[in-house]
């Protein structure tokens, strides 16, 4: 089981989902019509390090985050 | 990296931190100010930022810093600032000028791009993220 997190204005609360890579995840996450939109434009984190390809893996226990566009300042 | 509740006392900040270089040596001080101006009817902005990934980022920039004999300083809003005052500071401490420009144009242009926070414009009570300003973080879209 690994935990799915959505950061800033994605108004969704936190998923907990059977998942071996972030491919599954991507495919589960699709289902979702309040998630689905903001995938394309989305960057990831695994245990708060960014991730950038889409076959990695995932352990239970791994806390995914989903960072949607961002501007501080 | 410092992270405050609202409007920054830059000031005060700014001052504590020539207080903490004031005898390192550093030829070069360029700080950078972004204030929130009075625009398209908004009362202020807001911010949410993720702090362990906004640390990562920043501890990236002091060892990229210090490779060059310099340092970064940053602080920044969390929740609601008023137009006006300040949300973002930061600056560098470097030997020489020409590092501390240098360097300080790129840290505020990758802030911009890839610090873990989000704005809403704060206009007529609501919170309203600002999409169109906002950058997808570097490799987004994995899960696409």
């Amino acid at each position: 089981m690994i935990q799915v997190e959505f950061l800033g204005p994605i108004e969704h609360s936190d998923m907990q989902v059977e998942a071996s890579s972030l491919e599954q995840l991507s495919t589960i996450l699709k289902q979702n019509p309040i998630i689905a939109p903001w995938l394309d434009k989305s960057a990831v984190a695994i245990n708060d390090e960014m991730v950038f390809r889409v076959d990695t893996l995932l352990k239970d226990g791994d806390r995914v985050s989903i960072l949607p566009p961002v501007c501080g300042g | 990296m410092e992270i405050y509740e609202g409007s920054l006392d830059i000031k005060m900040i700014f001052g504590k931190w020539l207080d903490e270089e004031s005898h390192s040596n550093y030829g070069a001080f360029i700080p950078f100010v972004g204030t929130i101006r009075d625009e398209d009817g908004i009362d202020g902005l807001s911010f949410d930022i993720y702090e362990p990934i906004l640390q990562k980022w920043f501890d990236g920039w002091v060892t990229k810093a210090k490779r060059q004999g310099a340092i970064v300083k940053m602080a920044h809003s969390r929740g609601d600032v008023a137009i006006h005052t300040s949300s973002y500071i930061s600056a560098v401490f470097s030997p020489k000028r020409r590092i501390a420009l240098e360097l300080i144009d790129e840290f505020v242009e990758d802030f911009k791009a890839n610090a873990p926070i989000w704005k809403y414009d704060l206009k007529n009570g609501k919170r309203i993220y600002a999409q169109e300003r906002s950058t997808p973080m570097m490799g987004a879209g994995v899960l696409q």
